[in-house]
């Protein structure tokens, strides 16, 4: 076990595990185990405000389980248990003084499968500013909902219709909806796992758009199995394999001139 | 014959059916170019179930009638001509003349005991003829039914069918079943509301149907007070208890409960459910309805009862709690797991998260379970029999006595009453009462789980 560990730690400090830029959130040495059984061996990764991160790997390869240690979205299941260092401006996010709800606040999430609430849209996206307190008046709260359907690029959509039910729109534009629901209480972060795994190609390219003008005011890191997308939205990827981190770099050099046998044979199509 | 050798015969006529029709078919099998239809096995259960259902259907309609035949033949007999012409003493003489032929040797009439080996006699030659018909049927309808075994005799679609129609059968009895009582409690209210009118039973006030005027029986057996009891200690106090105590059993153990706490709480509530309810029904008259009259006492209500609606409605709440509790689980359950990851991803707690998502969503489910509780609670008879009062009262006083519809059926159906007063059928008046709302209760309940379980899907 501590050969495999060895070698693995070896191969993953040969690639740069630093991207450029003040990290926004740094993992060292994270592993993550479910029960028994070790889903993350050893990750060590930064994420800065500058650049999409794509996490690519084969299915199964743990890159939810390593996205979800992000926002300690773990905790949630019981047989999880995530072991090293996770910071977030410097500040360990697994401290016991550290407070989820405003983790979680900071950092967050949209889903594989669209979730919207059976709410109203307004609802949906007043939610969090809600629970959170963000917004004093009435009007403070119509300004976050405008605001944030107006970033996801779902406002001129759904304007007329903020009563409807979230769950009432098309696949795509609940996808957008999750996403204006997240932007909704500002964070620094966005955790996408597989965002557009559900959607059609029409509203995959919407969602793709919208990461990209989304980049720079948020660090968005974005899970996902499409290696063209991966290509197409970051410019850094990281590469896992079987729980542990491959290759981590830009994005171009990742896709054109991987320095690991194994990212090569992925990208190629050797398995996956 | 005996109608156990009877039965036992045909089933063995239908093994052999079975083990020959099967034989047959792998002999076609083997003959044949094409391909047996169905497999041997099941050219066999064909002519196993031609050989053994008309057989068996046959034997218990003839087992029906045998005795009707059987007493047909005593009274073709010359010594039965001096029996009692009609009415209650005839009757008694012909069961004593089958309970002789039974095997009994006790009895009080001469005459049943020199007609006995009569009816016997007729009894053992209507069973060899029907035992006689019963094996020609079985070999007859199995002889056709082996006739027709060929390569591409499709036997499979055959057996299917018939297991099919089998299962229909046995959903309608429980159909038909509950169509039965529905027609015989209307069939008697009609009787009722021929004597009483409906307006008088329905919004009527008084209830006493100890004194009923038989110029006016209406002006004693106006529902309301009964309704109002049931009302208020099934649906109200009860659900107070209930509804409470369910939910939130319900969002600990799908929320909070670590697994094995689960494990143990859940079978723990199920068995709070099968407690039988007389045992509720002690609980509340000898231990809770005196707690509760002490403690109004001490309040200040002198009047107070030791049969308060308080103490059969707490009871009764108690009962019903794992009954919401396991409806508010399943819908609780049936939440997406997506939106709560949803909710606790924007930083929501957890019990935000069950208030402002969970429950909203699961309300509609919630709703139903609640539904059924009540159309439960107001059904429930034990508790009501042994810690409710028989007094008719309209009160909002949880500590004074209340009366319920069960409660006052059962006293009805007990007493001495001649089976067509107005007393005794006023008990079938409100057993049609509370089937109707229990059935409208139920029937709204599904429908909104119906709507609820469309939204997810
Ligand atoms: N809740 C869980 N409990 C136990 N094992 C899990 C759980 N979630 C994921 N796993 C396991 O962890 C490994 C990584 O899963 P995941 O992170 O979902 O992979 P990916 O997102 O790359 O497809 C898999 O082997 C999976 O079976
Ligand atoms: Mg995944």
């Amino acid at each position: 076990m501590t050969q495999v560990d060895f070698a693995d730690t070896a191969e993953t400090s040969a690639a740069p595990a630093v991207a450029p830029g003040v990290p926004k959130m740094a993992a060292q040495g994270v592993n993550v185990f479910y029960g028994e059984k070790q889903a993350i061996r050893d990750v060590s990764i930064d994420v800065n405000m500058e650049n999409v991160t794509a996490f690519i790997g084969p299915s199964g390869c743990g890159k939810s389980t390593f996205l979800r240690t992000l926002n300690r979205m773990n905790d949630t299941v019981a047989s999880a248990r995530v072991e090293g260092l996770i910071t977030l401006d410097g500040e360990n996010i697994y401290d016991k003084t550290m407070d989820v709800v405003q983790l979680r606040a900071r950092v967050g999430m949209v889903f594989q499968k669209p979730n919207p609430f059976p709410k109203s849209i307004y609802e949906n996206v007043a939610y969090g500013p809600r629970i959170h307190g963000l917004a004093r008046a009435k009007g403070d709260m119509d300004q976050i909902v405008e605001r944030s359907l107006k970033r996801a690029g779902l406002w001129e959509e759904v304007k007329d219709r903020l009563q409807d039910s979230g769950t009432a729109l098309s696949g795509g534009q609940q996808q957008r909806l999750c996403i204006a629901r997240a932007i909704a209480v500002d964070p620094e972060v966005i955790l996408m796992d597989e965002p557009c795994s559900a959607l059609d190609p029409i509203a995959t390219a919407k969602i793709e758009e919208l990461i990209h003008e989304l980049r720079g005011r948020y660090a968005i890191v974005i899970v996902t199995h499409n290696m063209q997308q991966a290509a197409r939205v970051s410019q850094r990827t990281a590469f896992f394999h079987l729980g542990t981190l491959i290759e981590y770099g830009e994005t171009d050099q990742i896709f054109t001139a991987p320095r690991q046998e194994r990212t090569k044979d992925y990208i190629t199509g050797r398995y996956g | 014959m005996n109608l156990y050798a009877l039965l036992f015969l045909v089933t063995g006529l239908g093994v052999i059916a079975w083990l020959t029709g099967r034989a047959r078919a792998a002999r076609y099998g083997a003959a044949s170019k094409h391909r047996l239809h169905s497999l041997p096995g099941q050219h066999g259960l064909y002519v196993a179930m031609w050989t053994v259902i008309p057989a068996l259907f046959f034997v218990i309609i003839w087992s029906i009638f045998t005795p009707n035949l059987a007493t047909e033949a005593v009274l073709r007999d010359p010594q039965a001509f001096a029996l009692p012409a009609f009415g209650y003493e005839r009757e008694a003489v012909l069961n004593e003349i089958r309970a002789r032929a039974a095997g009994s040797e006790y009895g009080f009439y001469p005459a049943a005991e020199q007609l006995a080996p009569v009816y016997l006699q007729a009894s053992r030659f209507y069973s060899w003829i029907g035992t006689g018909i019963a094996i020609l049927l079985a070999f007859a309808c199995g002889a056709f039914a082996y006739t027709r075994i060929r390569a591409d005799f499709r036997a499979r679609t055959r057996v299917e069918r018939t297991v099919m129609l089998a299962l229909l059968v046995a959903s309608l009895i429980a159909i038909l079943t509950t169509l039965g009582i529905f027609l015989s409690l209307l069939f008697e209210s009609l009787r009722f509301f021929a004597m009483v009118p409906i307006t008088d039973f329905l919004f009527g006030t008084t209830w006493s149907p100890q004194v009923i005027d038989p110029a006016d029986p209406g002006a004693t057996l106006g529902a309301v007070p009964l309704f109002w009891g049931t009302f208020f200690i099934g649906a109200v106090i009860a659900m107070l208890v209930a509804i409470p105590f369910g939910l939130m059993s319900a969002i600990y153990l799908t929320q909070y409960a670590k697994p094995v706490v689960r494990k143990w709480m859940k079978p723990m509530l199920e068995i709070l459910a099968g407690v039988p309810t007389v045992v509720y029904g002690y609980f509340a008259a000898l231990t809770v309805g005196p707690a509760i009259r002490d403690f109004a006492v001490s309040l200040g209500f002198t009047y107070a009862s030791s049969e308060s609606a308080l103490a059969a409605g707490l009871v009764m709440g108690v009962m019903i709690i794992p009954f919401v509790s396991s409806m508010a689980d399943d819908s609780i359950a049936a939440v997406p797991s997506a939106m709560r990851d949803g909710s606790l991803a924007m930083g929501a707690t957890s019990s935000e998260t069950i208030r402002k998502v969970l429950l909203p969503a699961a309300l509609p489910g919630v709703v139903a379970g609640v539904l059924l509780a009540v159309s439960r609670a107001i059904g429930e008879t034990m508790i009501v029999v042994m810690a409710a009062s028989g007094a008719a009262n309209i009160t909002a006083n949880p500590f004074e006595s209340a009366t319920t519809v069960t409660k006052q059926i059962v006293d009805l159906l007990t007493g001495e009453a001649e089976f067509d007063s107005p007393k005794t059928l006023a008990a079938f008046a409100l057993g049609l009462t509370l089937f109707l709302i229990t059935f409208l209760l139920n029937i709204v309940a599904l429908r909104v789980v119906k709507k609820y379980r469309e939204a997810y899907d």
